[in-house]
């Protein structure tokens, strides 16, 4: 270039770290990969097209009504994988469709898009799903003979209820509530229980998670606080009365890790503040403990989720860091 | 190496220092014309003292301070006074400038010691001395330092901290000057204690500058009290803030200045030029400028006469590469792209770096996702995604009640950002409008 060509003029820094949000959307997508694999290696290939339908129900509405070249960003895909994986595998196409649009449309687009929800969409989908068809999301396919089949009533015309003559079996969390029965942590740890699609197997989801706070693209604390807080709260329930279910029970059943790793710690919904982040998780691990030991129902973690992403304003406000050189006395004005 | 002494947050950047670190600093040779701009300095701008037409001499004072917060400007080579009209200036706007034909063929001898031998001056004698020779803090900022070296009344200072961080990427200038100069330095902070009446004083330099290190370890005097400390590589390790609190502990208060806790701080090329000005005799009139980045052909560390076209400094190094596309004065953290490549050399200007097409290629931005990294990155622990967002809506007062008075536009936060959302350039605009409401306030 000759020194008389036109000149870029930016403002300050002129350099920038590498890392970008399509990077960190779409690495988190990446480490998603594994968790279905595995859901397809439990529960068949009908699994896939579960979490399939939930992307493009999640994606559609994302791209027809979202800002221009969002779907490039990774968010709403992430939305719907997730969604997905938490949807049982025999779940009918059509309802895990809908709910993949619900979760965009009522979950994120509403609020103006990503950056601006207050609560996590795939589990505002979940949430809709949840009681629209509490039947059909709480049939658990029992493991079939041929892998390849596919369970459940993947099929089900839109507008239609699963039939009902489905073989089910219950999930670990399940059989403690209603039937008192525990389930052999190693099932729990490598996912050969049933459950959802995504959930079961905890200690793929915790490598991952790994793999991701080691990039910086989650921040650990929130699932350390979660972890810690279900731990403390249901090891001192189960010292207490040897009938509530202990620590590691807890940790490994249900959706608790995935919903640790993969939903409380998305950005948008979590506090911005260090440590906002271990009190939101803490308050996640302790929601949990209490809706799974007192309340109707045999899974918490999504009320407990969502419960909380309701006070992340709050907490962030709670906890702004002290500016430097401001005395002590006036930080807490 | 034990643990080496710091701040907390901060950033990583890149260092790029390996293009001119080794190179030992040479002298341009003189251009054949300067632009002296009447304000290269924090304060009211000099009043010119030579009319077009004007013969003048190298070191001669050619435009005088206006006020006690301001610096005189002298000629950087001798010639004639062309013209005094507004000319490109590095801010980027049109500033006026006194222009210089440079004499053809000078030998560019100074006058006979224009400013006294230092070991005949009592601490008013330097200060004053300081403030004719019109030197200004190099780091940058142009600070006329002889106000610093002279607090206000009943104000003690008990520690002067030189910083020999360059916590900036690619600069080498003060590593250059620490390596090469270091009796210089001693030389500058032994006078300038004297001012100040300051009995200790450190040095802090980045780790990665191990020879500048040594350098100031053998030649350090005997009987100045001066500690040598090694601190953390990390942006902005050289802010003054974080460099007191990285040597000694101490947060400056909010809105408050070093002198709060007891302490000056200068930069050490600003130092090493005090030493030089005693030695020489000669005022301000030339600085160490680093000369690099992928986009410039033979990167240097050039003695550059004061005023000197950046067309000229970069010709002198060999041009520009095919694939050149911005010129920032200063580092790219803080720097200031140019329009002109006119633009002069300043006092303040500590280097050239010339990025290319694939440094700078545009970046999408994207909304917030309220990661928290510019949290983790905030020097000084503010909260730039909940300012970034009053920004936006325009609501200045609530930023400045969340304490954007303390932000140093040191550019952390958009460094970070995996959105690209320009958080310091739009912290910068906030402070710059708060300040134009509080001026418009007051009577």
């Amino acid at each position: 270039m000759s020194t008389d060509a036109r000149l870029l003029v930016t403002a300050a820094p002129h350099v920038r770290s590498a890392d970008s949000t399509p990077r960190i959307m779409w690495t988190v997508v990446a480490t998603l990969v594994p968790l279905l694999a595995a859901g397809a290696w439990w529960f068949g290939p009908g699994a896939l097209l579960v979490v399939a339908a939930a992307v493009v129900g999640a994606v559609v509405p994302e791209h027809l009504f979202g800002r221009r070249g969002a779907l490039g960003d990774g968010s709403a895909a992430i939305t719907g994988l997730l969604l997905g994986l938490t949807l049982p595998p025999g779940f009918p196409l059509w309802m895990a469709c809908l709910g993949g649009a619900f979760a965009i449309v009522a979950g994120k687009l509403v609020f103006g898009g990503l950056g601006q929800n207050v609560f996590n969409p795939a589990l505002v989908g979940r949430a809709f799903l949840q009681a629209a068809f509490p039947v059909a999301i709480t049939t658990w396919p029992a493991p079939a003979a041929d892998w390849s089949a596919f369970r459940g009533d993947l099929l089900a015309l839109p507008l239609t209820s699963p039939a009902a003559d489905t073989v089910t079996a219950a999930t670990p969390l399940g059989l403690m509530k209603f039937e008192h029965t525990g389930t052999a942590l190693l099932d729990l740890a490598i996912g050969r229980t049933g459950g959802c699609i995504g959930e079961t197997s905890a200690l793929l989801i915790l490598a991952c998670g790994v793999l991701l706070a080691l990039k910086r693209y989650l921040d650990w604390r929130i699932p350390a606080a979660v972890f810690a807080s279900t731990a403390l709260l249901s090891g001192v329930l189960h010292a207490v009365d040897a009938r509530y279910p202990g620590p590691l029970f807890m940790l490994f059943s249900g959706g608790l890790v995935l919903g640790a790793v993969y939903m409380a710690t998305d950005m948008v919904t979590s506090p911005v503040t260090r440590r906002g982040a271990w009190i939101f998780g803490a308050g996640i691990g302790a929601l949990v403990v209490v809706i799974r030991v007192w309340g109707g129902l045999a899974e918490g973690v999504m009320y407990a989720i969502l419960l909380m992403n309701a006070l992340v304003p709050f907490i962030n406000r709670a906890t702004q860091p002290r500016v430097f050189g401001q005395r002590p006395r006036e930080a807490t004005s | 190496m034990g643990f080496l002494r710091g701040f907390r947050h901060g950033v990583h950047p890149p260092e790029h220092k390996e293009l001119t670190a080794e190179r030992a600093i040479r002298r341009m040779p003189f251009p054949d014309e300067l632009v002296l701009p009447l304000s290269q300095h924090a304060g009211r701008p000099a009043r010119p003292i030579v009319r077009p037409g004007d013969r003048v001499e190298r070191g001669d004072k050619i435009a005088e301070a206006d006020g006690w917060v301001s610096s005189p400007v002298h000629a950087s080579a001798a010639g004639t006074v062309l013209d005094i009209v507004p000319q490109p200036h590095p801010s980027g706007a049109w500033l006026p400038a006194i222009r210089i034909q440079v004499a053809a063929h000078s030998a560019q001898a100074p006058r006979p010691r224009l400013i006294p031998d230092w070991h005949d001056l009592d601490a008013n004698g330097l200060v004053e001395a300081v403030r004719q020779g019109g030197v200004v803090g190099l780091g940058g900022a142009a600070f006329p330092t002889h106000v610093k070296l002279k607090p206000p009344e009943g104000r003690r200072v008990e520690s002067l901290i030189l910083n020999g961080c360059e916590c900036e990427p690619y600069l080498t200038t003060d590593h250059r000057t620490m390596a090469e100069y270091p009796e210089r330095v001693h030389l500058g902070l032994r006078i300038m204690m004297k001012c100040l009446g300051a009995t200790r004083a450190l040095i802090g330099v980045e780790n990665n500058k191990p020879d500048a290190l040594a350098a100031l370890q053998r030649t350090r005097p005997d009987d100045l009290d001066v500690d040598i400390v090694g601190l953390t590589v990390k942006y902005p390790q050289g802010a003054e803030k974080m460099l007191i609190r990285a040597l000694l502990g101490h947060e400056v208060p909010e809105g408050g200045l070093p002198l709060d806790v007891g302490v000056v701080v200068q930069n050490v090329a600003s130092i090493a030029t005090i030493a030089e000005v005693f030695e020489t005799g000669l005022p301000l009139v030339e600085r160490i400028v680093t000369v690099t980045g992928p986009g410039v052909r033979k990167p240097a560390n050039l003695i550059v006469p004061v005023g000197t076209r950046v067309r000229a400094l970069l010709d002198a190094c060999g041009g520009l590469t095919d694939d050149a596309a911005e010129v920032v004065l200063g580092g790219p953290m803080m720097g200031n792209a140019l329009a002109e490549l006119d633009a002069p050399v300043t006092k303040g200007t500590t280097g050239v770096v010339v990025l290319t097409e694939a440094d700078v290629r545009a970046r999408d931005v994207h909304p917030c996702i309220r990661c928290g990294r510019c949290l983790d990155a905030c020097p000084v622990f503010l909260n730039p995604q909940l300012l970034g967002s009053l920004a936006k809506r325009g609501r200045l007062e609530e930023m400045d009640a969340h304490h954007l008075g303390v932000c140093m536009v040191c550019g952390c936060c958009s460094y970070v950002c995996p959105s690209n959302i320009p958080l310091s350039q739009m912290f910068g605009a906030a402070k710059r409008d708060l300040r134009r409401l509080a001026a418009r306030a007051a009577p």
